[in-house]
């Protein structure tokens, strides 16, 4: 789960990191009354989930609170890559001399807390991974230990932070580990950390990550969490604890299994994608795939106007292929969908299940008895329609 | 003998008298798996088809001689269920517990390691040596003895492949699924040089996915120390970035992790790499 900009920096300032004494605001006037009470320029920032909002003109830098007005009417209700921004965070500005990039995340590859921190912050850190990964300095952590005194020392010093900040930076590094550990992170990045003219340390921009699967024990943090970026049909699968993502294709995969439904989606693009045909969604139905489940996920699948055809591919293994055939089936005369469906069971009784899709006779309903022939046939469908 | 396990494995279930854990306890008992016992904290005591019930590892362990725990506790619990095992000195840990943290999962990988025992998974089908064991969820059809090894990330589509390879009249050493999280006990590198080392296995599938650079590693390793014949498919090559596909670990992020850089590498190192699973048993014959 991704928190904003402002709930990041909000966070940090829990656990006594400096930074910009900023609110938020959802309209102009808002803006206005907290712009108003700054002495300085007044930073008006959209609160959205994507990178590159600056350069979309999601960030203004505003002289006044007339000023900062008249941005926000302009960032409120704008679309980002597709988002709309419906917050802004109005922060003091900053009298910056030095950009850092600090970050703590979960590194897969050593199953480790790993500290990247650079002095070239402000930039993207990919970017500078590519360019001049050198200038990244990365530590490990002990997951049971913890982060220890003496890597702290390495950290500001390897990376040639002055020795002034050695401190500050110490108590602000500390201060995101806790906030990492405590939140159950994935990821909690300060970019830019910055320096300022007085010579502080103040965090200026924020990302952090909650780890869904910890959400249980953060309580907190969970009723933090926006979905007026989810689509409507992922929050209603989500209610259903069903995986499902949306994407942009025309052929509804619903499969059992993580590796399964990707390796469905891959065989609609495999043979479909000449045609400019692929996958309409990511749809894990878990195991068991009972009547009720099939409707809930075969609706939610179809509220995709783009669906012009679906495709079940279920492997039986614990669960019989003539109970998900009957549930199928149940299903379909529930929800009633006016699109073909192909489906193809494999394993466990699969020669009964197909016995049963095959004797109900629907003309909407193709059977297939391999994978591949499943993604052909259902590419086939979306052909017919075009 | 393959690698892992086997029928003279002893295994304990902890978490048997759960309805999940008791279900697959059953199935491996009529697999032929040689299940001792299983444990649930409060129930010592008590008998599962005819194996005692203990209330903590060291009871179990000390009674059985267990060298083999599956773990299938729900996720708040089974982070401790594994370092329990650990401490009771069982030298092969199976969870197949979805949705546990990461950050518990780093620590108890770091307290396995110390113990000096192996875990398997987490989020894993769990292990299957056809025709003698198996620990998990594998169903029993989907393979018939020989000399593939497999090891992969997911459940259903290793029993497709399994499945299409049994098909074809072709047997499996050893399933391995090491699971689908960030943070796994055990890599696909250390299964590759079991199936390396095994003298019953003579040829490898490798069922890889999006997200994380375990698969680059294992393609190093391909590369440098494999002489048996590998074939790989990687899902995910219609994943959007950025998006969280099922598995908490299956993400390409940042632009890392992708199908697309996985299978080059894979085939770099001269493993055959097939764009439909399918075709998997035609690239190992």
């Amino acid at each position: 789960m991704k928190l904003h900009e402002y709930q990041s920096k909000f966070l940090f300032r829990d656990y006594g990191i400096p930074i910009p004494e900023g609110k938020v605001a959802t309209t102009p006037d808002e803006v206005y009354e907290i712009a108003s009470q700054m002495s300085g320029v007044a930073v008006v920032k959209a609160q959205v989930h994507v990178g590159g909002r600056g350069k979309a003109g999601g960030v203004k830098v505003a002289k006044n609170a007339d000023e900062a007005k008249a941005y926000a009417e302009n960032i409120l209700g704008m679309d980002i890559k597709g988002l709309t921004v419906e917050k802004v965070l109005v922060d003091p500005g900053a009298d910056i001399q030095q950009e850092i990039y600090l970050a703590i995340t979960n590194d897969r590859s050593s199953g480790k807390p790993l500290i990247m921190t650079s002095m070239e912050g402000g930039m993207d850190i990919e970017e500078l991974n590519k360019e001049r990964p050198e200038a990244i300095i990365r530590e490990h952590i002990d997951p049971i230990l913890g982060l220890q005194g003496y890597q702290m020392t390495h950290i500001a010093s390897a990376m040639g932070m002055p020795r002034e900040h050695w401190r500050q930076f110490g108590k602000i590094l500390t201060g995101l580990y806790q906030c990492y550990i405590k939140s159950d992170a994935e990821l909690a990045e300060i970019n830019p950390l910055v320096i300022t003219g007085e010579g502080n340390l103040m965090a200026v921009d924020g990302k952090v990550i909650i780890d869904d699967n910890a959400l249980y024990r953060q309580p907190n943090l969970a009723e933090e969490r926006d979905t007026s970026d989810e689509p409507e049909s992922e929050k209603q699968a989500r209610e259903a604890g069903i995986t499902y993502i949306k994407l942009d294709g025309q052929i509804g995969c619903m499969v059992n299994g993580a590796g399964l439904a990707m390796t469905t989606m891959d065989m609609t693009k495999l043979y479909g994608e000449e045609a400019g045909i692929g996958p309409a969604n990511f749809l894990d139905i878990g195991g068991g795939a009972t009547p009720e489940q099939v409707a809930a996920a075969l609706r939610i699948i179809l509220s995709d106007e783009n669906v012009k055809c679906v495709l079940f591919n279920i492997f039986g293994g614990i669960t019989r292929c003539d109970e998900v055939a009957n549930g199928i089936l149940t299903a379909y005369n529930e929800v009633n969908p006016d699109v073909p469906m192909v489906i193809r069971l494999q394993g466990t009784n699969a020669k009964e299940g197909n016995e049963i899709i095959n004797n109900a006779n629907i003309p909407n309903i193709i059977s297939a008895e391999t994978l591949t022939e499943a993604a052909q046939k259902a590419v086939a469908a979306v052909k017919e329609q075009a | 003998m393959a690698i892992l396990i086997d029928k003279n494995s002893k295994v304990l279930v902890q978490g048997i008298t759960g309805r999940q854990g008791g279900f697959h306890a059953k199935l491996m008992m009529e697999y032929g798996t040689n299940v001792v016992g299983g444990v649930t904290p409060g129930k010592g005591g008590e008998w599962f088809e005819g194996t005692p019930v203990f209330d903590t590892m060291r009871a179990a362990v000390e009674t059985t001689n267990a060298d083999v725990s599956m773990v299938t506790v729900p996720a708040r619990f089974a982070p401790d269920a594994i370092m329990e095992a650990a401490d009771a000195g069982v030298a092969l840990i199976i969870c197949l517990t979805e949705h546990i943290p990461v950050s518990d999962m780093m620590k108890v990988v770091s307290f396995v390691e110390e113990k000096g025992a192996r875990l398997i998974g987490p989020n894993c089908p769990g292990l299957m040596t056809p025709g003698q064991a198996k620990v998990g969820i594998i169903p029993a059809m989907v393979a018939e003895p020989g000399n593939i090894g497999v090891v992969s990330k997911s459940g259903t589509l290793t029993y497709e492949v399994g499945f299409a390879m049994k098909n074809k009249g072709m047997g499996i050493s050893t399933i391995v699924g090491i699971g689908g999280d960030p943070v796994i006990g055990t890599t696909f590198v250390e299964v590759l040089e079991m199936f390396e080392n095994d003298p019953e296995t003579e040829k490898v599938a490798l069922l890889g996915e999006i997200g994380g650079s375990a698969e680059i590693v294992a393609a190093e390793y391909i590369k440098n120390h494999m002489t048996k014949p590998v074939a790989a498919f990687i899902a995910g090559r219609s994943a959007p970035p950025g998006k969280r596909m099922g598995h908490a670990g299956a993400i390409v992020d940042g632009g890392e992790g992708s199908a697309e850089e996985k299978i080059a590498a894979l085939e770099a190192a001269g493993a055959r790499v097939a764009a439909n699973p399918e075709e998997i048993p035609d690239l190992l014959s």
